[in-house]
């Protein structure tokens, strides 16, 4: 056991959906279930951190008091943070930190979202000095198309085909069939995706995650606490890491107008996405063969694909052939998103990182009912953000 | 000048200062760069240098005007089908459009950009030389606003 370990006592969720009520009550309602399934109460709780809401009001800015409210004032320690959609991993980094450091032995993470409907957009007002701002007015650069850039850069550098990308759609959809907390639990066929509208050319409808109401929740403790009460083996964090890009960043991301400049510096070994794992990896001394699952970021079926090759499942340009050979189907060798990802959950920023550790903890439980990853023992969540935001969380049994 | 765009006789006016100039039809993008390290940036950087080992001053002295190179090859590119939501302008009704991710072989860096109306994703690969032009963004009453476009050469 590292002495960097930590306890994931308890994981509960409120099911995606577009259920159009407020953020809190989906929070609320995660937490609960995550406390009940640790056997802890919220009086037993000394830390909590929220992960924000933009889109929500300032009670989302200030997330970690509006679930401490909502559970009941109770003279926690608390805090909120907002990293995008890497949000959810930076509130379980806060709270490692401060059991880790002594500070506190039983932590409550909660992240909920209530989405809008259709593309993201801006922020309300006029902002001509924000970057995300004047990508909409001066490109109309959606995220789809964002998406869709890198897709095609794909097909092109590595000879991924649609119908590639359409397979990725197909198995997620059939990973989160029987997923109470997916909100899309339906067989989809190559036939769908085919005939599902051109969105962002080469990205269809059904390539593009959707934008969902959500909330996720952990309670997390020292791996003491733990021991103390009488959870001898609990589901483990040994490792997260949230760093940043390394000058010059060459890979194009949401918001940008252009990468960095490599004329003075030249490329990172290690680009972003790739940083992400390789540093969780350091971390936790284990390596991607150590692996029997992962959960990552299916914004768009392409993305998963350059995923495989980012935290490290075959080289770069392999990821096509991974796919075909099986290997990331349930079942596979290494079953990539079993909860069926974002293709059957959509997005919930703040939730979405909490809800693959939620994910990792069941699988590594042998708790993931109708999913279930046969004996596995260590798995990996990924997420990339806006603004060099993202994480990657390692979770072993 | 080259232009793009059905022209109304109205007056013309980039959709932002300082991005990119026409100036004697020849049209660049704008920004800045390092005089310490030589590391280019667009949009224009009057901050710092963002080069963590440059030896500069890294505090704005050290960054001065730079007009970037016009041609470069089409790094990716994709179209929206969708009108997408405020603040861009849309004509009504919406007209999809496509943007091509650009990969400038001095600056090595990838600029994005629509690409001029009327060019399409069938007309484009990865690899194609392109070059900078203007063309008009949105319109209205007063005036066309003008924003930097790709265009493929030839
Ligand atoms: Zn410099």
């Amino acid at each position: 056991m590292s002495t960097r370990d930590i306890a994931v006592l308890g994981a509960g969720m409120h099911p995606w959906g577009k259920w159009g009520r407020n953020f809190v009550e989906y929070g609320l309602a995660a937490a609960r279930t995550a406390l009940a399934d640790a056997g802890l109460t919220w009086q037993d709780v000394q830390y909590v951190a929220g992960a924000d809401t933009i889109r929500n009001g300032y009670p989302g800015f200030i997330a970690g008091a509006t679930f401490a409210q909502a559970l009941g004032w109770s003279g926690a320690q608390v805090s909120s943070c907002y990293a995008a959609c890497a949000s959810g991993a930076q509130a379980i980094a806060n709270a490692r930190a401060q059991i880790l450091a002594g500070l506190c032995d039983v932590a409550l993470v909660v992240g909920a979202d209530a989405a809008p409907k259709g593309f993201f957009k801006p922020v309300g007002g006029d902002r001509p000095d924000d970057p995300d701002w004047l990508r909409f007015r001066l490109l109309g650069a959606t995220n789809p198309i964002y998406f869709a850039l890198a897709a095609r850069r794909r097909m092109a550098v590595h000879g991924a085909t649609l119908d590639d990308f359409a397979a990725v759609k197909v198995k997620n959809g059939r990973h989160g069939l029987a997923n109470p907390n997916a909100r899309y639990r339906k067989e989809v066929t190559l036939e769908d995706v085919r005939e599902s509208a051109v969105v962002a050319d080469p990205l269809r409808l059904l390539d593009i995650c959707a934008t969902s109401d959500g909330g996720a929740a952990l309670v997390l403790t020292s791996m003491d606490f733990a021991k103390r009460h009488g959870i001898t083996k609990p589901v483990r964090i040994p490792a997260l890491s949230t760093v940043t890009p390394t000058f010059p960043k060459t890979v194009l991301d949401l918001p940008d107008f252009a990468t960095d400049s490599a004329m003075a510096v030249p490329e990172p070994d290690r680009p972003f996405r790739s940083a992400l794992p390789h540093a969780a990896y350091e971390e936790a001394g284990i390596g991607p063969e150590d692996l029997s699952l992962a959960e990552v970021y299916d914004l768009s079926t392409a993305l998963e694909l350059d995923w495989y090759e980012d935290i490290g499942l075959c080289e770069p340009g392999g990821a096509e052939d991974l796919l075909r050979s099986g290997a990331t189907t349930l079942g596979g060798r290494i079953p990539v998103n079993p909860s069926g990802g974002l293709a059957c959950f959509g997005e919930a920023i703040p939730a979405q990182a909490i809800a693959q550790v939620c994910e990792l903890t069941w699988q590594l439980r042998g708790r993931a009912e109708g999913r279930q990853v046969e004996n596995a023992r260590a798995g990996i969540a990924v997420n990339q953000g806006l603004f060099g935001h993202g994480s990657a969380v390692i979770v072993t049994a | 000048m080259s232009t793009t765009g059905v022209s109304t006789g109205r007056e013309r006016r980039p959709a932002i200062q300082g991005w990119f100039t026409g100036a004697d039809g020849d049209v660049r993008l704008l920004g800045t760069r390092c005089a310490s390290c030589g590391t280019p940036y667009f949009p224009r950087n009057e901050l710092a240098c963002r080069n963590p080992r440059c030896a500069g001053p890294r505090d704005g002295s050290e960054l001065e005007e730079y007009a970037f190179s016009r041609r470069g090859r089409v790094w990716s590119y994709a179209d929206s089908r969708y009108k997408p939501p405020a603040p861009y302008v849309s004509p009504d009704p919406f007209v999809p459009y496509t943007v091509a991710a650009v990969e400038l072989e001095t600056e090595r860096m990838v600029v994005l950009g629509q690409v001029v109306p009327g060019v399409t994703v069938d007309d484009l690969e990865v690899g194609m030389e392109v070059e900078l032009t203007e063309g008009v963004l949105y319109t209205d009453d007063d005036a066309e606003y003008t924003v930097w476009m790709w265009r493929p050469v030839n």
